[in-house]
């Protein structure tokens, strides 16, 4: 019998409570009648049968009937269903996507076999983190620790497939950097050191993408033309494969001549490496810098304060987007913990509403189990709900994230929203859902609530209103953290767009004609190329300038080289650096890039002519500060000496967040055959006074008549390139806003919810006092201090919160300073401006209590 | 009873165990083991109620109106303090018919299509 009592314990409290009596007596009267032990066994089997087959389903009928008379219950709440939803959904969607993204880009490991052993290397001289040498990577890769190292390097090239031609970034490897990476070619193989030798023919790895965009098909003996080279392509790699960046979509072999291995001073290799099995990369770095210490030794000159840097490949990130993801989430997280909050208030109003109702329904004799039973149905019903707009949300909001995710890193650009986190932050709201409805309803049954049964939902849990206060506060403070974040992301953000560029974009149209070696080897072809298309340019209506130069502004940082000046003594130690760009006449007009003295570059400054440059502003109050720099003698990394012939106005070549190096511009056709391959004008840039996107067919034909092969890539307005430099930041700030906003909103909402709950209940209090002689605006005010002391009691700790959140965030303020006071002072109103708005319609309806009405509500 | 037209259709085709009870419930008012020693004897030992189907059964029928608690009890010498007695509602007469309706219409459908011989 004890037995089947067990039994019962399956079915629900209150069924049990119900008919368990019944039900043990039924089966006591079965055992008897069945007599015998086989008998009486197969009752026994029957009856755990029975229970198992009925138990479940007990529960499934209470919760069906629970559920349905939830949905009536939330059904005749509209305002407040609605509320509780897009609270719970806001919360969980905003979470779900930050976090989506933030793991993507900064947790999950790289989509590479084995991803923690692999290694970044840099050298790192006196003044920072450098390329790798070819020599010193030779070196370094016979390290022991390591299992296999490689080097690759960037390149642009044309490329030509039977159709017409096209630009294509793609990568130069030493033969095992694809496989260092473990994963296995899509179809055909990748590179083997046979293909690495110098002289072997020329073949290709195409990444899947860009296989699918040459049509596809069978790999093997594929010819290509890189650069009017043949090339045969050996295979293809998987989708999704991107290395090392996800711009990158061919792959060639790097062929390192002995004769480069033995250099040391030219540093243009990136080095990746796998370490041993078992070998850390902590245990790597120590042999590195052992290595690097010998190779000091052994070549003083060249190695002189240069050691090896070892990052783990996962942390090749910029600390800028890093501090971002990191900002991203806490935002995340905050709202999170303003949504629980808000929901957990909201909860408890309605709880003590319903106070009356639970009291009924527990004098009606329905125990503390179903009441709370059916709450909890109640509250996981309401998350539900949340949860599933919010997965919504979520869906949604995860692509207009993507733009977080930096280009520099071999995944792919769109992170799948995270399951885990989704459930995470569903269970975090179904608990707090829970646990806040729940509570009203135990304290409903924990006693009799006499007091709630006569007088309705008039008073007021003290504590519970104390607790309400203090949710709200934290809503309030909360979101002055985030208003504040944000607001800094703006100023700092509208402090570098206008920034002082040195040139003007408007009318601006740029392309790139990359012309490809060794066809253009010859300075005269490159001349002939660049005079026709820019004569032709130069006749289209509306053209007032036009010009061909080594880079862009801003897209073109580096070409930094070392700066000397005649009859001055180098110092080795400090050396000058300048930033060099070769171009056609009439950059500077084109550009909008202000004359200061001297001419402009010639198409006569030939090799046969004396060699000349202009240069900017700095660069000359640098070198010679206080005198005429027209005609003076300078020379970069150690080359022939050039005149300066003209001075220019400064502009900031390595973009909006970093200062320049002073410029130098060399007349581009002032080269020997074959040298500066890196140097060669490729980018036109036209100046138009009406609109210069219109242009550009005319521009196409032009160019295909200069010449039919030379593909055409990088359209753009020069705008577009200023806009790039600030456009991560305008979506930085785009989504803190939005968090911080939703975050303000969710605290006048909170506000509003408390509020209300505070005029409904003291109703007659209110009653009393206008019957007392206090006027409207009395009331009003009254209610209206009540949201203001709440706004304060949150907006003081929020302003200290949010104070340290802009400092741990320093490096994203492009020198705004963390304790802007304009910025915490609108914060603070913006907060306090919600909190008004919050209490403005409770203080109303405060206003409209009429004393006889509420007595007669009594 | 017409009102209740769609509320009983709703309810069909009703569980064999629900059906069983309302018919045992016809004649008098009983308590849960008298149910399931009618419907034992009912179907000649065939259908035999396990406790927790029964109860829950019996529980869903009161909450949709089928049946009742008896507030009457029998001679305080047949009676046991513990029992409960379950009367059947009209409502639950109702479909009770209805059911039988369905089924007397589904057999006469079967048998028009000759599957079994007709006893004359």
């Amino acid at each position: 019998m004890r037995f089947y009592r067990a039994l019962l314990r399956l079915y629900p409290k209150s069924f049990r409570q119900e008919h368990g009596d019944e039900m043990a007596a039924v089966f006591g009267r079965e055992l008897r009648d069945a007599g015998g032990l086989p008998g009486r066994a197969a009752a026994v089997a029957g009856a755990i049968l029975d229970t198992l087959s009925n138990a479940g389903l007990v529960h499934l009928d209470i919760l069906r009937q629970d559920l349905r008379y939830a949905w009536r219950a939330l059904g005749r709440s509209r305002g407040f269903t609605a509320t509780a939803v897009a609270v719970a959904a806001l919360g969980i969607g905003a979470t779900t996507a930050a976090f989506s993204v933030a793991d993507f880009v900064l947790v999950r490991p790289l989509p590479f076999a084995e991803p923690e052993r692999l290694a970044k290397l840099w050298e790192r001289n006196r003044y920072g983190q450098n390329d790798v040498s070819p020599g010193n990577f030779r070196d370094w890769s016979a390290a022991r620790s390591w299992e296999a190292m490689g080097a690759y390097t960037f390149r642009s090239v044309n490329l030509v497939s039977g159709g017409g031609p096209q630009r294509v970034d793609t990568a130069a490897v030493t033969g095992g950097v694809l496989s260092l990476l473990g994963i296995a070619p899509y179809s055909g193989r990748a590179f083997a050191a046979a293909d690495d030798a110098a002289g072997a023919p020329g073949t290709a790895v195409l990444s899947h993408g860009l296989w699918q965009e040459l049509g596809g098909g069978d790999v093997g003996g594929r010819q290509l033309l890189l650069d009017g080279a043949p090339y045969t392509v050996i295979g293809v790699m998987p989708r999704g494969f991107h290395f090392p960046t996800r711009a990158v979509r061919l792959w060639t072999t790097l062929r390192l001549s002995q004769e480069q291995y033995r250099e040391r001073d030219n540093n243009y290799l990136q080095v990746i490496a796998r370490a041993r099995p078992g070998v850390s990369l902590e245990a790597a770095r120590a042999e590195m810098a052992v290595v690097s210490a010998q190779l000091q030794r052994r070549y003083p000159e060249e190695n002189d304060g240069v050691s090896a840097m070892v990052l783990a490949l996962r942390d090749e990130l910029t600390r800028q987007s890093r501090v971002l993801l990191v900002a991203l989430s806490a935002a995340a997280l905050c709202l999170l913990a303003i949504a629980c909050a808000n929901l957990a208030s909201l909860l408890l109003a309605r709880g003590l509403a319903r106070r009356r109702e639970l009291a009924v329904r527990s004098a009606l004799g329905a125990g503390r189990e179903r009441l709370v039973r059916q709450l909890v149905t109640e509250s996981l019903l309401l998350a539900g709900l949340g949860g599933a707009v919010g997965i919504a949300v979520a869906l949604g909001a995860v692509p207009l994230l993507t733009r977080l995710v930096p280009d520099s890193l071999p995944i792919a650009r769109m992170p799948a929203v995270d399951l885990r986190v989704l459930g995470l932050a569903a269970v975090l709201t179904a608990l707090t859902g829970v646990a806040f409805g729940v509570l009203p309803a135990l304290r409903a049954s924990s006693r009799p609530d006499t007091e709630a049964l006569r007088g309705g939902a008039r008073t007021a849990g003290g504590r519970s209103d104390r607790l309400r206060s203090a949710l709200v506060a934290g809503e309030v403070g909360a979101s002055v953290v985030l208003l504040v974040s944000a607001g800094l992301l703006l100023r700092a953000l509208w402090r570098l767009q206008s920034t002082e560029t040195g040139f003007r974009s408007e009318g601006v149209l740029t392309l790139r004609t990359a012309l490809p070696w060794p066809a253009y080897e010859k300075t005269a072809h490159r001349e002939r190329f660049f005079r026709e298309v820019l004569e032709g340019v130069r006749a289209l209506p509306g053209v007032t300038a036009a010009a061909y130069v080594t880079g862009l502004p801003m897209a073109m940082p580096g070409g930094i080289w070392r700066a000397e000046v005649e009859g001055v003594p180098a110092d080795r130690a400090h050396p000058q650096m300048a930033s060099i760009r070769f171009s056609t006449p009439g950059l500077f007009q084109a550009l909008g890039i202000p004359l200061r003295r001297g001419r402009d570059l010639r198409d006569g400054d030939r090799l046969d002519q004396p060699a000349v440059a202009v240069v900017s502003e700095s660069f000359a109050r640098r070198h010679w500060p206080g005198v005429d720099p027209l005609g003076r003698r300078f020379r970069l990394n150690a080359e022939g000496f050039r005149s300066v012939v003209g001075v220019v106005g400064d502009v900031r070549v390595r973009g909006l967040e970093r200062t320049s190096e002073p410029q130098v511009y060399y007349p581009y056709n002032q080269v020997e055959d074959g040298n500066y391959v890196a140097y060669t004008p490729k980018e036109l840039v036209v100046r138009a006074s009406g609109d210069a996107m219109a242009l550009v067919p005319a521009i196409r034909r032009i160019v295909a008549t200069a010449d039919p092969q030379q593909p055409i890539s990088n359209v753009r307005p020069m705008s577009e390139v200023v806009a790039e430099q600030t456009a991560s930041r305008a979506v930085h700030v785009t989504v803190l806003g939005a968090f911080a906003l939703a975050a303000a909103l969710l605290a006048a909402v909170g506000i509003h919810g408390l509020l209300s709950y505070t005029v409904s209940s003291r109703r007659q209090e209110i009653a009393v006092r206008m019957a007392l002689g206090a006027d409207a605006r009395a009331v009003v005010s009254m209610v209206t201090r009540q949201g203001v002391r709440l706004a304060a009691a949150g907006v003081l700790p929020g302003t200290l919160l949010a104070y340290a959140a802009a400092r741990s965030m320093q490096a994203l303020l492009a020198g705004v300073r963390p304790a802007d006071a304009a910025t915490f002072l609108l914060a603070s109103l913006l907060c306090t401006a919600m909190a008004l708005l919050g209490s403005l319609f409770p203080a109303l309806r405060a206003a409209r209590v009429t004393p006889m009405a509420a007595m007669r509500a009594e | 009873m017409h009102r209740r037209a769609t509320e009983i259709e709703a309810l069909l085709p009703l569980p064999s165990a629900t059906f069983h009870i309302l018919l045992a419930l016809v004649e008098e008012d009983r308590h849960g083991y008298a149910i399931l020693q009618d419907v034992a004897a009912r179907t000649g030992g065939a259908l035999r109620l396990g406790a927790g189907t029964l109860y829950r059964a019996l529980q869903r029928m009161l909450e949709q109106g089928l049946l009742v608690e008896s507030g009457e009890r029998p001679a305080p010498e047949h009676d046991d303090e513990r029992r409960r007695y379950y009367r059947i509602t009209p409502f639950g007469r109702d479909v009770a018919r209805a059911e039988l309706r369905r089924l007397t219409d589904l057999v006469r459908l079967a048998r028009a299509t000759g599957l079994v011989p007709e006893k004359a």
